[in-house]
């Protein structure tokens, strides 16, 4: 990135947290958290002991960092190195976001960028420019992702709450300030389980790895089936509506599923997972040592802000996360899709000067399609 | 600690301390050497052992008379002691685990015993204060809650096993008192080993030496050479491949490419040119991080992943030849 645009982002975004100390705070036990900052053009510091707000809002005014991290485990030494910390539980986070959801209309807000001379064209192999098949893809604000993940995550907060017995008011889903969202399970029995247990929580939300087994089916012969039905918890009763359609249809459907046999089952199960299983990533779960962008920080990668969400079906993250100011500033564009931005429009752009409010400068400049002029 | 009646001890000798229990019943360990009567159980003991080592399970006759009771726990007692005289690691291994096999059926039993709310409770009480188990019954389902047995179930290999094939609801798993024991066998398994090797290894006592004689030649049918064919499992072959034709093989494909390679000895130097066609290859970072993986600048060495791992980031290729393996490094390895 250059000069001009760091020099407009560090200054855009310490005036934020400046006004804003009021959104940004250490979490819970944060004298056991490990910290993690970035820098503009500059790699990861990790490995940071912050035990109050106010040692976090020094940090923000000092180094005016791009983007900041939060371990969601404690540790009893946080600022050692990894293997001397000595990990003591962490939250149960998982990471839903848009870019793995397959979403139909996606590649319509999506354009790619030339690493080698940087140009910038609609979606293709290699650049026309140069040759070059080192692209690197932008998307830019799409509201079928968010529907899409929003989906992803009230389906997931059905299973926490249904089959994992874990309170409404423990669940907390923030929007991750880019595409997606991360859900935080508190205060639960599973703060305490390791990266092999989650391994297996991840499972369980994607439906992986179910076995025709579990409902009775053998490979070798026949034994006593029992398919699934409607009124059973867990998978089963979910796994009910999209074997059968309706309860009506279960009778005769069952009698089908049975007299195709094990390897048929086998593939609708398979299918069924890529249809209702729970889309998370799964390395984020698992990871028990990693570091999250910490809540009510910006993101570098749009300059949104990651928040907290209340409601899910009123939450519109280009308005509600968007909080940087309008003030005109002036950025040479080659944006070649439209966006939106606080009920706004803008672009697309054809390589030319613009005055736009600061919070639409910023989030071009932050996706690679403007620079500051 | 857990109050045991006799047939209680009998069902899990394991939780006695064992020099405390010979001596409370009047007996030192060279009475079991030299008087006929006792001699006796010295052979039993061999049995017990003998019997564990096939892969069968003990039988305790459970009905008989009270005096004959202790008999049974003498018997075990005194098989700990001639393992100790042995000194072979893979007679305590198949004994610990014959033996929490045994008390696997009677815990089971016990658990679902309707009629004798005593032993439901001392079985219940064995899985909380050995196990950290905390069971609850509803007709006949254990209920136990989910991270619980995550922590027991997550070694297990089996497919069944996993979270997704189980029934839960409400942050617990159901299950059947089968199920529910099986999921302890291990720990009882390595309970009753700890307590094995925990124990003291006395001097030979007279009249016991035929019987270690008999247990050392008996181990040695258990001695097993390894062979090992230098093929390459699927998912390595297939992350060599992709990494031929100049494709992306993800992070995790290279962490596997890399701890399998340097698990089987080759050199930084050796694996490094694999990396050459990678679209995003740079060969000093690519020495850097072989390095650190194998754990020449870093404090630790990287394992390679298990197949479990791998399959679920979709690395995995099973063939035929994979079953039985839970990590690519032990493919083509034979006993002979």
């Amino acid at each position: 990135m250059n000069d001009n645009n760091v020099g407009l982002l560090e200054e855009t975004f310490k005036k934020f947290y400046f006004d804003n100390f009021n959104l940004i705070h250490v979490p819970e036990n944060s004298n056991q958290r490990e910290f993690g900052f970035q820098k503009f053009n500059s790699t990861m510091n990790r490995h940071i002991s912050l035990k109050s707000d106010k040692e976090l809002h020094l940090l923000l005014m000092e180094k005016i960092p791009s983007d900041v991290y939060c371990s969601n485990a404690c540790y009893s030494f946080p600022n050692l190195p990894m293997n001397e910390k000595e990990w003591k539980n962490a939250e149960l986070i998982f990471d839903i976001d848009a870019k793995d959801l397959d979403v139909k209309n996606r590649d319509k807000h999506s354009c790619v960028k030339c690493t080698e001379c940087k140009e910038i064209i609609p979606l293709q192999q290699s650049c026309p420019k140069c040759g070059s098949n080192k692209l690197s893809k932008i998307t830019l604000t799409c509201d079928d992702c968010i529907i899409a993940a929003k989906d992803q995550v009230k389906r997931l907060n059905e299973i926490l709450i249904h089959d994992f017995g874990i309170e409404t008011n423990n669940i907390q889903v923030f929007f991750s300030g880019n595409e997606g969202f991360h859900i935080y399970v508190n205060n639960s029995d599973y703060q305490e389980v390791g990266a092999k247990e989650r391994a297996e929580i991840v499972d369980y939300m994607m439906l992986r790895g179910i076995i025709p087994e579990t409902f009775g089916f053998n490979k070798y012969n026949s034994g006593k089936v029992s398919l699934p039905d409607f009124e059973q918890s867990g998978w089963h009763g979910r796994l009910s509506k999209t074997l059968y359609g309706s309860k009506s249809k279960r009778p005769q459907i069952s009698k089908k599923i049975i007299s195709s046999g094990y390897t048929t089952f086998q593939k609708q199960l398979e299918s069924a997972k890529d249809q209702i299983g729970v889309r998370v990533d799964p390395n984020v779960t698992v990871d028990i040592h990693r570091i999250f962008r910490l809540p009510g920080s910006l993101n570098s990668k749009s300059g949104l802000t990651k928040i907290l969400v209340n409601d899910i079906d009123k939450f519109n993250p280009y308005f509600d996360a968007c909080l940087l100011d309008s003030d005109t500033t002036e950025v040479v564009a080659n944006c070649p899709i439209q966006f939106s931005l606080k009920n706004k429009k803008f672009g697309p752009y054809n390589q030319e000067t613009i005055s736009v409010p600061k919070f639409a400068a910023v989030y071009m400049i932050c996706k690679g399609v403007a620079n500051h002029t | 600690m857990i109050n045991l009646g006799t047939d209680e001890i009998v069902k899990y000798p394991f939780l006695t301390e064992a020099g405390k229990y010979l001596s409370d019943k009047g007996f030192s360990l060279e009475q079991f050497g030299s008087d006929p009567d006792l001699k006796r159980i010295v052979s039993m003991a061999f049995d017990r052992i003998k019997i564990a080592t096939d892969g069968k399970i003990y039988k305790s006759n459970l009905s008989a008379n009270d005096s004959s009771l202790p008999m049974e726990v003498f018997s075990f007692l005194i098989a700990v002691i001639l393992l100790k005289l042995t000194g072979i690691h893979t007679l305590i291994r198949r004994f610990s685990l014959a033996e929490a096999r045994r008390s696997e059926r009677f815990l089971e039993k016990d658990l679902s015993n309707h009629n004798d709310r005593e032993k439901e409770q001392i079985a219940l009480q064995i899985m909380r204060d050995l196990f950290s188990i905390t069971i609850k019954k509803q007709d006949d389902d254990f209920i136990i809650p989910i991270s619980n047995y995550l922590k027991h179930s997550i070694n297990f290999h089996e497919r069944e096993w996993k979270l997704i094939n189980r029934k839960i609801n409400n942050g617990n798993v159901f299950l059947t008192s089968h199920e529910t024991v099986r999921l302890v066998r291990k720990e009882i398994d390595q309970f009753i080993s700890s307590k094995i090797h925990s124990a003291n290894t006395p001097e030979m006592i007279e009249g016991f030496q035929e019987y270690v004689d008999k247990l050392k030649t008996l181990a040695k049918k258990f001695e097993v050479k390894i062979v090992e064919s230098s093929e390459y499992p699927p998912c390595i072959k297939h992350a060599i491949e992709v990494l031929e034709k100049g494709e992306n093989l993800p992070h995790s494909g290279r962490f596997m490419l890399a701890t399998y390679l340097l698990a089987k000895g080759q050199q930084v130097e050796e694996i490094a040119p694999l990396f050459k066609n990678a679209p995003d290859y740079n060969e000093k970072v690519t020495l850097y991080q072989l390095n650190h993986l194998s754990g020449k600048i870093s404090t630790t060495k990287y394992a390679c992943p298990s197949c479990e791992k791998l399959k679920s980031q979709n690395l995995c290729f099973a063939i035929p030849e994979c079953d039985n393996i839970i990590n690519p490094i032990q493919f083509g390895r034979k006993r002979v």
